[in-house]
């Protein structure tokens, strides 16, 4: 009973609206913006964890955080529908809406580490990788895109790779390997055994990484998208299996990934509760 | 859980403990029902379905209030053709009662989605006449004893199963629309749904929800809801009732037991407690029975009225 008393209280202020002006806004990318804000609850927030960002009058949606601390917090928002194209126009001093954080955080683990990001899915791991660049053995890093303008935060990866730099890769070639960012991770795992493979971006290579590190009986770890409405594990848009992404998620063990493989880049719910394909 | 002390029947269905998973929470996939399930739920009432699909209303749809959640998803549902699969997997799954909440905008949708629930397998209809955010649907029939009579016969001649009706409690006298779907031939009724409620930025100065109004739950409606069930109770003390509204743990519970519900449903408080709230409250009302020397929930429900 006590427990729970804590936890509601503490999910209360949590969840509760932080109305904030935006501090600073960064371009990463032709489609890539960074946003920085002021919010102390959000600057506790873990690597793999969430927030919901409300664009007043438009929509509220989530958003993987790409660094927390001091006060701060920053995500990068990709525009790619009315929401986020809105949010693309704004600057500093505009309000937007805060809460969170949501959700799991990965686990850290020690050794040797493989960080696998896709698109802006690389933020989270790169927040990860930050944390743990100190206190691992080696920490690797692939990052992929369509193409080089879409490669995120290659300064920032190639400073906490243990390695000479971040493996990057793309799908025209125009930068790096020309290759999806799960065709490295053969040679990488036949050269030295990993401890650990994080990972975040497009399903299809989730899965496609999850199938390999189940193989080779690899420990994983994956921050899952999903239609998120309430964030807080009530509304149900975000079932994967028996979990919801939002509570249970977005970061998945590699136990949890196998009891949900049969949806794993398969089928998610839309937003009127049918299935439909990842 | 499952003990004698906790096996209820409503309206023909038996429940193993008197906790329901309220409609609107997790309540797409067999999956997740099965979960809740799994947490000591002795009902499920699934996501309210209609004809056809709804996408519902965009983000913000929910918004933390001091005590309590103020909603308005919209009835987002894959309407009642698509939903049938996952009915049938769900109850192919469940071995606690699966009743579908069903909504229309006419009492021939209500029966026509009824029917369709029944034949997927539900073990009973529960009828969203009290939704309180989409127009010309939910509380717009059922503060009208006129409509919800209709829509309450309809769905009555058309289906064998047990029909519960949820009603609102954004209305003059909840007792007089509990009596018009009793009168219509409601086996239970299911008291009450959210309270009818708005947030404001103050930084931005605009409602926060998109849908501008929305629904309250929470610890907030608690006392609003016990007095809706204590009201419904005094008028119709043979109709079996569901207690809902922020029903968080077993004292909440027993509350609206001695008010007059034979069973609570829980929505908001798993989101707050988690989902393993059921079997939390499975435990506090069984030892609240032994400890006062009661042989069964049943005994207490409605005992407030006897002080």
């Amino acid at each position: 009973m006590e427990v729970s008393k804590k936890l509601s209280a503490y999910l209360t202020k949590l969840n509760t609206i932080r109305t904030t002006a935006i501090k600073s806004v960064k371009s990463e990318s032709p489609t890539v913006k960074t946003f920085t804000l002021e919010d102390d609850i959000c600057s506790k927030a873990n690597p793999g964890q969430f927030l919901m960002l409300r664009i007043p009058g438009i929509d509220e949606i989530p958003l993987s955080i790409l660094n927390a601390g001091e006060g701060q917090v920053q995500f990068s928002v990709k525009a790619v529908g009315d929401a986020t194209r809105h949010l693309h126009n704004l600057t500093t001093g505009d309000l937007l809406g805060l809460r969170g954080p949501f959700g799991t955080s990965f686990t850290e683990t020690r050794g040797r580490v493989l960080l696998i990001g896709g698109g802006t899915g690389t933020a989270p791991l790169l927040f990860l990788a930050k944390r743990l660049a100190a206190k691992v053995d080696r920490l690797s890093f692939v990052i992929g895109a369509k193409t080089k303008n879409e490669l995120l935060y290659l300064t920032e990866l190639d400073a906490v790779c243990t390695d000479e730099s971040a493996i990057a890769t793309t799908e025209d070639g125009s930068y790096g390997l020309q290759c999806l960012a799960t065709e490295p991770l053969e040679k990488l795992v036949d050269k030295q055994k990993f401890n650990m493979i994080y990972t975040c971006g497009p399903e299809k290579m989730v899965k496609s990484i999850f199938n390999f590190a189940e193989k080779r009986k690899i420990a994983m770890e994956a921050s899952l998208e999903r239609l998120i409405r309430c964030g807080i594990g009530l509304c149900g848009s975000c079932m994967i299996g028996k979990y919801r992404v939002c509570r249970d998620g977005p970061v998945f063990t590699m136990a949890r990934l196998s009891e949900v493989k049969d949806e794993l880049g398969m089928s998610k719910l839309g937003f009127d509760g049918s299935r439909i394909e990842v | 859980m499952n003990n004698n002390l906790l096996t209820v029947n409503i309206a023909g269905l038996k429940l193993q403990n008197p906790t329901a998973l309220a409609s609107g929470i997790l309540g797409y996939t067999g999956d997740s029902f099965k979960f809740v399930e799994e947490s000591g739920a002795g009902a499920i009432v699934t996501k309210s379905v209609g004809v056809s699909p709804r996408v519902g209303y965009s983000n913000p749809t929910v918004v933390q209030a001091k005590s309590g959640l103020i909603n308005a998803v919209g009835l987002p549902n894959p309407g009642i053709n698509e939903y049938t699969e996952e009915l049938k997997y769900a109850k192919s799954v469940l071995k606690v009662p699966l009743i579908v909440s069903v909504f229309g905008y006419t009492s021939e949708e209500y029966a026509l989605v009824a029917v369709k629930a029944a034949e997927a397998g539900a073990d009973a209809v529960e009828l969203n006449v009290s939704c309180p955010h989409v127009k010309y649907t939910g509380s717009e029939i059922g503060q009208n004893p006129k409509l919800l009579t209709d829509v309450v016969c309809a769905v009555k001649s058309a289906v064998q199963k047990p029909v519960i009706v949820k009603l609102s409690p954004n209305v003059t006298d909840i007792v007089e629309l509990g009596k018009a779907a009793v009168k219509a031939g409601a086996d239970a009724l299911t008291v009450i749904n959210t309270v009818r409620a708005l947030a404001i930025d103050v930084e931005t100065q605009e409602p926060i929800l998109s849908n501008v109004r929305g629904g309250l739950s929470g610890p907030a409606i608690k006392p609003i809801a016990v007095r809706c069930v204590y009201d419904i109770f005094e008028a119709l003390p043979k109709t079996p009732i569901f207690g809902c509204g922020g029903v968080s743990d077993w004292r909440d519970a027993l509350e609206f037991f001695l008010a007059g519900a034979s069973a609570v449903q829980v929505g908001t408080a798993i989101a707050f407690e988690e989902p393993a709230v059921f079997e939390a409250i499975n435990k506090g009302v069984t030892a609240y029975l032994k400890r006062k020397g009661y042989g069964s929930v049943k005994e207490i429900v409605g005992l407030s009225h006897q002080a």
